[in-house]
Formats: structure tokens, C-alpha cells, sequence
């Protein structure tokens, strides 16, 4: 799987789980999960200071450094292209320049489903500014590749729900985005468990990007090595090329001569 | 949270919102000077200014002005 790389943005990654790093309890159990996860590309969020609160309180990039981390500063919570933008400028300096980002714009508090609308809207503004775009959408194949050509180095498609842990709803329409968009197709939002990311990688997308499914584990760093290897099975099985589905094979996988009289 | 002593009549003062809190400062005072400040001086953070991002080269430059709004944020975990 060495010569299988994942490239974004023409930077080449092995590992092809991608890891959020909201939820956990604490900046050791953050640090225990994204480590178990071989992860390579991590998502954090852009939030406000606490001004004269805990001068001294640990920082998130002291646990996580961008030395060793490709970050993916996202815009969750945005609920408009603007505050998406500004937040991403912000971002952009904050890691001096790093130019990969998470684009996300969310239509409803409650499902937390992506509002495309504002979202291709921020894309057109984000990739005229240098920016290279990840972005999370839903699960249409036009808007993918509406999203495509704006410029986006990633389409990452809902599976189901953000949090929702229901697992990959609509395979179909997955296969339709795989075979409408060039850039790399990553599964982002609803994952459960190892069995959804591994079906999401049979299907043949590049990659999975999850939070919750690890952060909400009883214990999040043994489900992070899960998911470790759940992408990378899934990967393994849609190279290897899976058998056809039959309703019965009149093939036994035994010699049919020589048995016994 | 009060960052300087009372305003009194010998000091121009300004007020400016941070993060959405007003707060109020004797004039002038540097962007550089507010982040020393709040104590923000070793964090990695990024600043908006009525909304354009100053780039911390210019924080010692740029000097607040009454009724100016900033934005400062931290990176911190999410997915």
C-alpha cells in the first residue's frame, strides 16, 4: 500500500483517514486518538480567544504542532459564505500562509446539512484568493462538480448527518460523484463505526474524514487504530477488485471429483 | 473584565469592541500594545480589524481608534 498514495492539492499523503479533533475530553485523549489514527491531515476550528482568561492554558497547536501535522483550519459553525471567508482568512494567518482548508457552510443548526448555495459562493471567493479548497457538501454528483470546477481540491461529500453516526446512506450517489469528479472524493460527516469507513473506501473513495465516530468512542484512541485499518482494508478490497454478487454459484470453491462413494 | 483604571477626565479614552465585549482604552495604544495587554503575546492568534485581517507585521503600526471592532482567534479542536 506504500505506492498508493493520496494526493491533495498535488501534496502526497499516506495515511487516507482524515481526523477532526473536537469532543474529546481533554488535549491527552486528543493527542492518544489522532496519534492511534495515523492520521497525517487534521481538521481544528477558528474560535475566539478568552481574553484574560488562562494566559498559561496549553494551545491545541502546542499538542498537535504544524511541524508534524498537515492542520486543515474548517469553518464549522458558519452559517453564511462571508463568515466562512473571514474565518479562513484568519486562519490563513494564523498558520502563516497555509493555504488548505476545510470549507463548510451550514444550512440548519439542528441537522447541521450543508447550505451548497453559500457554500459555491465562498469556494468562487476562497480558490480566486489561493486558496486550495476541501469541501464539505452533500451528496449531490452536480453541485460535486459544480464545486470541481470552481477550483475545489477535494470533493467531500456527507455520508449521513454530521454526529449522526448512521453510516453511508446513499452508496449511489457516491458512485455518481466518483464518477463525475477528478479531484480526490472524501467521505466527511456520518460515519459510525469501522464497518462505514470501510465501506466507504470499497466503494472507491479516496478517503474518510471523521470526528465524532472516534471522539464519542468509550475509548476513542482503540476506536481511532479501528478505523485505521477499517480505511485501509476498504482500500485494499476496492484495489484487489471484489468478487461479482450471484443469488448462487453452482461453483463449489471444493474439486467437484474425487469424492468418496 | 477592566483592563485599565477607571476612565477620569485627564485621559482621552476610546472604546473598542473586542470579540464583541467594549472595551476602553487610553489613546493611543498599538495593536501591539493591546496584545501585550490581554497577555496574548506568546499565543499564536490572528486579528481582524473592522473586517481585514492585520498581518502581525503591522501590529506595532496600527493604532486603535474609537469605535473599532476586532476580531481575535485561537485555533483550537474541532472536526
Amino acid at each position: 500500500m506504500t505506492n498508493d498514495p493520496l494526493i491533495i492539492a498535488g501534496k502526497t499523503y499516506c495515511s487516507r483517514l482524515l481526523v477532526g479533533t473536537g469532543k474529546y475530553k481533554d488535549f491527552a485523549e486528543t493527542k492518544a486518538a489522532v496519534e492511534a489514527s495515523g492520521a497525517e491531515i487534521i481538521t481544528i476550528a477558528i474560535r475566539r480567544s478568552n481574553i484574560g482568561q488562562n494566559p498559561n492554558e496549553p494551545s491545541l497547536l502546542d499538542v498537535l504542532p504544524p511541524a508534524k501535522y498537515t492542520l486543515l483550519p474548517n469553518t464549522a459553525g458558519c452559517y453564511s459564505a462571508d463568515d466562512a471567508v473571514r474565518t479562513l482568512r484568519l486562519a490563513r494567518e494564523l498558520l502563516d500562509g497555509h493555504s488548505l482548508v476545510k470549507l463548510e457552510v451550514l444550512g440548519d443548526p439542528q441537522s447541521l446539512y450543508p447550505n451548497v448555495v453559500e457554500t459555491i459562493s465562498a469556494a468562487k471567493t476562497l480558490v480566486k484568493e489561493g486558496f486550495q479548497v476541501m469541501v464539505y457538501t452533500s451528496d449531490d454528483p452536480i453541485i460535486a462538480k459544480q464545486l470541481e470546477d470552481i477550483g475545489c481540491v477535494a470533493i467531500m461529500p456527507l455520508a449521513s448527518l454530521i454526529g449522526s453516526g448512521m453510516g453511508i446512506l446513499n452508496p449511489w450517489n457516491l458512485q455518481l460523484i466518483m464518477e463525475r469528479v477528478q479531484v480526490p472524493v472524501i467521505v466527511d460527516a456520518g460515519v459510525g463505526t469501522a464497518s462505514d469507513a470501510a465501506i466507504a473506501m470499497e466503494l472507491g473513495c479516496h478517503g474518510v474524514l471523521m470526528n465524532t465516530a472516534i471522539a464519542a468512542a468509550k475509548n476513542p484512541a482503540l476506536m481511532a487504530s479501528a478505523m485505521k485499518l477499517a480505511v485501509e482494508a476498504g482500500r485494499a478490497a476496492f484495489l484487489a477488485g471484489r468478487m461479482p454478487k450471484k443469488l448462487y454459484s453452482a461453483a463449489p470453491s471444493s474439486p467437484t471429483s474425487g469424492l468418496i462413494k | 473584565m477592566r483592563i485599565l483604571p477607571q476612565p477620569d477626565n485627564e485621559l482621552i479614552v476610546i472604546s473598542v469592541s473586542i470579540n464583541g465585549s467594549t472595551q476602553h482604552f487610553e489613546h493611543p495604544l498599538s495593536i501591539a500594545d493591546l496584545i501585550q495587554k490581554m497577555a496574548l503575546g506568546d499565543k499564536r492568534i490572528a486579528l481582524e480589524r473592522n473586517g481585514e485581517i492585520v498581518p502581525r507585521s503591522q501590529f506595532t503600526q496600527q493604532h486603535l481608534v474609537h469605535g473599532d471592532k476586532l476580531e481575535i482567534v485561537v485555533a483550537v479542536g474541532g472536526g
